[in-house]
């Protein structure tokens, strides 16, 4: 979709931000370009959309050369998310979300239509659109600054260390927003960050830039394993490659059989099939197994009293992980965000499994003793369902 | 000074009334002359430079002077006296354009333009939202001077209550010097105050807004 050809951008003095760059990007791809600050990694975005314009070389979109294009109409095909959020202060949320289609000319009705349906994304009440940005907190803030980017419908995504200013749970809960955003829409996406954890977690592939050189340009589990240089190697950090090799288990190796529910059933059911499966919490699935939210003794007391049914009583908003998820990210996200457990669910949504906290001791295990116990293998699998039951008792 | 108002009072009404209008007109040119200018200024770092000087050079001529100098040119009357206002009023508008418009937060020019907004559009949709609270203070500067200085606008024959100032000090009546003088600072202030209003209108509601 994007192939960039022999670019390099010397500026006055001759300092040589980007060298001989030679990449090709995939359509529904997310890219991160990951380097120290003067790397090269911003100033190779910007001549994607040409805020900058390239000393030499050739950037092809789907085949056309871009030098040849209009560069403003460009940019309205381009989303754009920087670093600073730059939401025009004098704007309400609603205006800032159709920002470009107002440069495009759409009609009222449309741009309305768009920022309605996309404000729901981003899980902001639609009461927010006629707030301005000002009333916002920096992460709402910035996830406004990620829809605006996406309001006209454009393919590509640029986005110049985005959550860099936003604090470590914000910056988290915005990753995984905008991974799932990528994913659900199929949008492909450049992002440039010098964080490594970032990149690790969000990229399909990771570029890592010095100098203006392309180091290495690869998937995240290839770059840990099989770093290019020694650079590359004290670039990612020695911890990292330690981390990564317990063969990267993921969520599907270790997650139990959750006990779900449907909404439809009352409250009295819920805590019998609690009382009888000896668990504090249950999922709460529909027809055909998709999660919409879960219920525990906590919310079961509380509401008790005022409902019968379970689709009232129980908590809509749960953070699940998608299977196919390294073990590690889902322990991370538990530790960070203090849950006892975390749902696995497929693509379509169905909950497929459960993550719970007796797995992180098992990582802990795992990453002390390594993969000695390798004969155990048979009832561990066994022993953690048992844990895992035992712990959402607690 | 009672008996100053009963006395004058067709007199006040009237010579108010022109007051006012020499220096809205004059403020109204400059306003329209000195924000399109700024506007431009601020994308010429090193043309601003000059024309700042010189317009900053014009405000230190002493107003009395510039007033005679009108004369063999535009003669007496009210014409010379609204120029004479209008160059007066450029400077504080201009500066305050120019200021205002640079002002604006870098990151959001950066942010309106990779959005594919063309220069126009950034400026009628960015930097000119956003710099209107400074160059409204410059505006109201701007009046408030105009009106001032109008005083003495009598003095070329163009009216205004300037008019009761100079026949105070020519036939020694101290109620009418003091008489003017109030009313011309009643006048200026009430003009702040409105515009001041104005000010808070224009200001984009974003701006404003507090979590």
């Amino acid at each position: 979709m994007l192939k960039i050809e022999q670019l390099s951008k010397v500026y006055k003095g001759g300092k040589k931000a980007v060298d001989d760059m030679n990449l090709e990007i995939e359509r529904g791809e997310f890219v991160a370009f990951i380097g120290t600050s003067g790397s090269g990694k911003t100033t190779a975005m910007r001549m994607i959309n040409r805020m900058i314009e390239p000393t030499s070389g050739t950037i092809y979109l789907d085949g056309e050369d871009l030098a040849k294009k209009n560069p403003v109409a460009l940019r309205r095909s381009i989303g754009y998310v920087i670093q600073q959020i730059g939401l025009m202060p004098h704007m309400t949320i609603r205006e800032n979300i159709t920002l470009v289609p107002k440069l495009l000319k759409w009609t009222k009705e449309k741009k309305d239509q768009t920022a309605e349906r996309l404000i729901e994304l981003v899980n902001l009440p639609q009461n927010y659109l006629d707030l301005y940005p000002l009333q916002l907190s920096g992460g709402q803030q910035q996830r406004i600054g990620v829809l605006r980017a996406l309001a006209a419908n454009q393919d590509i995504i640029l986005m110049d260390e985005p959550f860099g200013a936003l604090d470590p749970i914000t910056r988290d809960t915005l990753q995984d927003l905008m991974k799932d955003l990528q994913q659900r829409l199929g949008k492909t996406v450049i992002f440039v960050t010098h964080d490594m954890d970032e990149a690790i977690k969000l990229a399909d592939r990771i570029c890592i830039m010095h100098n203006g050189q392309v180091i290495q340009f690869d998937t995240p589990d290839n770059i840990l394993s099989n770093p290019a240089n020694e650079f590359v190697r004290e670039f990612i950090g020695s911890h990292r490659l330690i981390q990564e090799k317990p063969s990267a288990k993921i969520v599907d190796d270790v997650m139990i059989k959750p006990i779900t529910i449907t909404s439809e059933k009352s409250i009295n059911d819920a805590i019998r099939l609690m009382v009888k499966k000896r668990v504090d919490t249950l999922f709460v699935v529909d027809g055909q197994n998709h999660l919409r939210g879960y219920i525990d003794v906590e919310s079961l007391t509380a509401a008790r009293h005022t409902t019968t049914s379970i689709s009232e009583a129980m908590e809509k908003d749960v953070f699940y992980v998608q299977n196919g998820t390294k073990l590690q990210d889902s322990v991370r996200r538990i530790l960070k965000r203090n849950l006892k457990n975390i749902p696995v669910v497929d693509e379509e949504k169905r909950l497929v499994g459960l993550v719970t906290r007796a797995n992180i001791v098992d990582m802990v295990y795992d990453t002390i003793w390594g993969d000695e116990d390798t004969e155990n293998d048979g009832n561990s699998n066994n022993q953690e369902q048992q844990t895992g039951a035992d712990e959402q008792q607690n | 000074m009672i008996d100053f108002v009963t006395q004058n009072s067709g007199a006040i009404v009237q010579k108010t009334w022109e007051h006012l209008y020499i220096s809205a007109i004059a403020l109204i040119l400059g306003i329209i002359v000195a924000v399109p200018l700024g506007i431009v200024l601020s994308k010429l770092k090193k043309t601003a430079k000059i024309v700042l000087g010189i317009t900053s050079i014009l405000q230190t001529l002493p107003s009395l002077a510039i007033l005679a100098i009108m004369i063999p040119f535009l003669g007496v009357g009210k014409v010379p006296a609204v120029i004479a206002l209008f160059i007066y009023t450029l400077l504080p508008i201009l500066n305050n354009t120019y200021i205002g418009m640079n002002s604006v937060n870098q990151d959001l020019k950066a942010a309106g333009i990779s959005m594919g907004m063309t220069k126009i559009q950034s400026i009628g949709m960015v930097e000119l939202p956003l710099a209107i609270p400074v160059i409204m203070s410059g505006i109201r500067l701007s009046a408030v001077y105009a009106i001032s200085w109008a005083t003495l606008a009598s003095y070329i024959g163009a009216g205004g209550l300037g008019d009761f100032i100079f026949n105070g000090l020519n036939l020694y009546q101290p109620e009418f010097i003091i008489g003017g003088a109030v009313l011309v600072t009643v006048l200026a202030l009430i003009t702040d105050f409105i515009l001041s209003k104005v000010e808070k209108w224009a200001t984009p509601k974003g701006l404003k807004v507090e979590r």
